[in-house]
């Protein structure tokens, strides 16, 4: 079983979640910045005075694709870094992965993955 | 490929016969016009003591040969027309200097902090030329009772009684670019409000103090010490409180981080936009013939300013290349941003010594200076663990230092006013260097750790990662972009 994990974190919190990664042997990832709103609701900003009500919120959005056994290890580094407690740390997302492809040697599945 | 190589050969020939041209046409005027420097050199560049305009005492030796009364106002009218248009042009050039430190320093930058750094440069000329007006003029070119005083000037607040206007004007643009230099060590962490209180400081009491020692006609003059544009009146002044602002501040987070061996590790923040550092560093250069050039304070003064413009052109020139190498042999490639900061070190350097050395001996200092702001970057950055953004300390501060001792090293002692021997003028220099840093560290020093203690210096870290622009001012400079905000 293959699974993708999508995360959703502070952008500042990157460099954080990267390195408690790299401990648990986790290196292949891509990351992307993300706009979005959830619980945490807007902020404002004020541009010649006047009021500008920003509801998309910046976020960094990263993507692993790991083996099962590799699941637990990289939500909890995740986790770890990524956590303050405070609202708008952000959100994971664990899906399945019907196979995978590498272009370059067209191996699939568990070959392609690591 | 005929066609080339003819249309080749006509191009060049076409060139050559108009270099001819205009070389013929320009023998007969060269002679008498060298003539001319050569006698006009050693008048001209003798040490400027006290900053005032000396177009008074030109007329007046004008007046010996018998010319009529008439005559005298004519002339006297006419060379202080000249003088003031001299100085109002280069005086703006100086004022030109703000918009250079302004895109260095933005462009040095993260994106998220590029409002904050904008704001900070707008606001400390206009805050420091509003108590420039008020406080300082009067501190540094005012008088203590009938003499300039030894240490401090204590006369002509809001210029009640001599409405120079002209000087303060000339003045007041170095002193908003002293004020300016400290902006782009702090950057990226030091709180807005805290930064506004600095700059009024600076401005109204430490710049004019020791500039009165040098300009004013203080102890520092009264030795023979020579500083022609400010390498120390100015420059070094804004570089070493900008030490001790980034050292009161510390580090940016992510600055210096401590790995699993215990040992800290010194990681590179990126600058945000080279192409704007780079113009602000064309723009300080373009604006550095107006600081050099104008600091002759003559209108009449045509050898010396020419002089003082080939210097300060070979010396930044040469500077560019010796920084460039020095990033190159020591990185393994031409490094961009020290390159940049490379021909401000030159121009920083060459500012003290510009009208009494020869162009060669330009050459020198600027190459020393070019590989010394390279070695003295990475010293601060990698040894002390000081962190500065733009290099402020080692262009400003460390080259401040060494241009002024170079005027001891190579400076003409007939055009230094002959006080001296070699020796001599080289102990002068160094005291001045000594005494204008124990000065600054003293003051900058107890104002930024007053300035921590009472309203903080630094902002919280949540905003510091997030970007100053949002948290100090509300809105980004960049809107519509997208930015990793965790670089």
């Amino acid at each position: 079983m293959m699974k993708l994990i999508i995360a959703y974190i502070q952008p500042d919190k990157l460099n954080d979640v990267k390195q408690e990664l790299f401990k648990q042997d986790i290196y292949k990832m891509s990351v992307t910045n993300a706009l979005g709103c959830g619980q945490q609701g807007g902020y404002t900003e004020t541009y010649r005075n006047v009021m500008n009500e920003v509801n998309l919120l910046k976020k960094v959005r990263i993507e692993i694709a790991v083996t099962e056994p590799f699941v637990e290890k990289t939500v909890k580094a995740i986790i770890k870094a990524a956590q303050t407690k405070e609202i708008g740390d952000g959100k994971i997302f664990i899906l399945p992965i019907e196979d995978v492809i590498r272009i370059r040697t067209e191996e699939r599945g568990e070959q392609a993955i690591g | 490929m005929n066609k080339i190589i003819f249309g080749l050969t006509l191009i060049v020939c076409t060139a050559l016969s108009a270099t001819s041209a205009f070389a013929e046409d320009a023998v007969p005027a060269t002679p008498p016009a060298a003539t001319e420097t050569v006698a006009a050199t050693p008048a001209t560049q003798a040490p400027p003591e006290v900053k005032s305009l000396p177009a008074e005492k030109i007329v007046a030796e004008t007046n010996g040969d018998g010319t009529t009364v008439s005559q005298k106002d004519e002339n006297d009218t006419f060379s202080h027309s000249l003088t003031a248009i001299w100085l109002l042009v280069c005086g703006a050039l100086v004022f030109f200097m703000q918009p250079g430190f302004a895109m260095v320093e933005c462009g040095l930058c993260r994106a998220k902090n590029a409002n904050n750094i904008l704001m900070k440069n707008v606001l400390d000329f206009c805050i420091g030329s509003v108590v420039f007006f008020f406080i300082g003029w009067g501190l540094m070119y005012g008088k203590m009772g009938v003499e300039a005083g030894k240490f401090i000037g204590f006369s002509d607040f809001m210029m009640h009684n001599s409405g120079d206007m002209l000087s303060w004007f000339f003045q007041v643009v170095f002193c908003a670019t002293s004020a300016t230099i400290v902006s782009g060590s702090m950057a990226e962490r030091t709180k807005f409000t805290s930064y506004l209180v600095y700059s009024l400081v600076i401005s109204a009491v430490i710049y004019p103090i020791s500039g009165h020692w040098i300009w004013g006609g203080g102890w520092l003059s009264e030795l023979g010490f020579h500083d022609f544009a400010g390498s120390t009146v100015v420059h070094s002044v804004g570089g070493w409180s900008a030490m001790m602002g980034a050292i009161m501040v510390g580090p940016r987070i992510g600055k210096y981080v401590k790995g699993e061996d215990g040992k800290i590790h010194v990681r590179a923040i990126q600058g945000h936009n080279m192409a704007l550092a780079t113009l602000g560093v064309f723009i300080l250069w373009f604006a550095w013939y107006g600081f050099n050039c104008g600091s002759t304070l003559s209108g009449l003064a045509h050898a010396s300013m020419a002089h003082v413009a080939v210097t300060t052109t070979l010396a930044a020139a040469i500077a560019t290349i010796t920084a460039m190498f020095s990033s190159w042999i020591i990185g393994g490639k031409p490094d961009v941003s020290m390159t940049l900061n490379g021909a401000l070190a030159g121009l920083v350097a060459i500012t003290a010594p510009c009208d009494v050395v020869s162009p060669g001996a330009a050459l020198i200092i600027g190459a020393i200076a070019g590989v010394l702001v390279v070695l003295s970057a990475m010293f601060f950055e990698q040894v002390l663990h000081i962190d500065d953004p733009v290099g402020a300390i080692s262009v400003h501060a460390m080259n401040g230092a060494w241009g002024t001792i170079s005027v001891g090293i190579f400076g003409n002692l007939a055009a230094l006013g002959g006080m001296h021997t070699r020796m001599g003028m080289i102990g002068v220099q160094l005291l001045g260097v000594v005494s204008v840093f124990a000065w600054v560290a003293l003051t900058a020093g107890t104002l930024f750790f007053i300035l921590k203690k009472t309203m903080g210096l630094r902002v919280p870290a949540k905003e510091e990662m997030r970007g100053l622009d949002i948290g100090e001012h509300g809105s980004e400079a960049y809107s519509g972009f997208q930015f990793f905000s965790n670089m």
